[in-house]
């Protein structure tokens, strides 16, 4: 019975996107951007080459990719560890008459960056960021005393890939 | 039980530090962005091109890219897949899995028996449910001779299994993360 009813929060979410419009020049545009974007002086002049257009259109079309939100970040993707910050993977398996409650509990900590509802046991997934490993661990230890509920905490231990490519 | 937090501090100059806090947000999109940034940066355009490159030399920048809206472009389903895999194969196996096109992420995060018994994560994608099940069965083939099988657990009455797939139905909260000033 709870499956029944998280598959219709799925579909009824995911109803709320639109499909986006796409011309072949977008597609193209959109998977030679999630590759890599130039170093250099004129880099939408080295993408229209490769893609055989202009330089102008490139930049109209990527402006109008971003304003539409068919992409939503453009630019360096820093590592955020290399930053000076410390990350940590953590979960709760929430009792779902409680889900509410306590996802409002967990969000309320400016640390808490994302927060997933997946389709298990362990319910809850949200990812903790902070300045300092002394920080992360303070708010782990915050969100049990809040929730009562105790954390399943999973830092990354090593790195075997990490690279979002969808093909448009 | 939090002994493994990810934690390492590189060096940031000033400069390079305004550049992270200038673009971390995005690039302008315009002819010459790094002449823009420069600018703002007052240095010159093609010390702006040195400093990005040697940031990307020292890992500091992943890449330098775009990044789509999954459900935009028709990604509606996702899978976190995770897996038991012996101790000992899996650092070659991780590497393994994450070569697979299909895969975005890929990680070994600390196992917590006898609640969670998986080791290795994977997310994958796709346009359908059938989709990302094909996808999981191909990573169960890869790792097939190198999971853990484990007796049950009774004391705490745990079945184990080798492997499982979480898909995120809701998103409950998304926000960057941010250089602060």
């Amino acid at each position: 019975m709870v499956k029944k009813v998280m598959l219709m929060d799925k579909s009824s979410r995911h109803a709320q996107t639109k499909l986006a419009e796409l011309s072949s020049l977008d597609k193209r545009l959109i998977n030679l951007l999630q590759r890599g974007f130039p170093i250099s002086e004129r880099p939408f002049l080295d993408i229209a080459e490769q893609l055989g257009s202009n330089e102008d259109i490139v930049i109209e079309r990527l402006n109008h990719l971003m304003a539409t939100k068919v992409l939503t970040r453009f630019g360096p993707m820093f590592d955020a560890v290399c930053l000076g910050g410390a990350f940590t993977l953590a979960a709760l398996a929430v009792p779902e008459e409680k889900f509410a409650e306590v996802t409002m509990q967990v969000n309320s900590f400016d640390q808490v960056a994302h927060n997933y509802r997946r389709t298990h046991h362990y319910n809850m997934w949200f990812v903790v960021g902070a300045e300092s490993e002394v920080e992360v661990n303070q708010v782990i230890s915050d969100i049990e005393k809040k929730t009562a509920l105790p954390v399943l905490n999973t830092p990354k231990l090593e790195e075997f890939y990490v690279q979002l490519y969808l093909p448009a | 039980m939090s002994n493994y937090i990810s934690q390492h501090n590189e060096q940031l100059s000033d400069l390079e530090r305004q550049f992270v806090l200038l673009t971390q947000s995005g690039l302008p999109i315009v002819a010459k962005p790094y002449q823009q940034i420069a600018a703002q940066l007052s240095i010159t355009e093609t010390e702006v091109l040195a400093m990005a490159a040697d940031l990307k030399e020292r890992g500091i920048i992943r890449r330098i890219a775009a990044v789509p809206n999954h459900y935009k472009l028709g990604y509606r389903f996702n899978g976190m897949t995770v897996w038991d895999v012996k101790d000992e194969d899996v650092s070659e196996f991780g590497q393994a899995v994450g070569r697979l096109p299909f895969v975005s992420h890929c990680y070994l995060r600390p196992r917590h028996l006898p609640k969670w018994n998986y080791n290795l994560f994977a997310m994958v994608h796709g346009k359908t449910e059938a989709e990302v099940q094909q996808y999981r069965t191909q990573i169960k083939d890869l790792l097939i001779n190198v999971l853990q099988v484990r007796n049950d657990d009774s004391d705490h009455g745990v079945k184990f299994k080798t492997n499982d797939m979480l898909t995120s139905t809701e998103i409950l909260k998304k926000t960057g993360l941010r250089l602060k000033r």
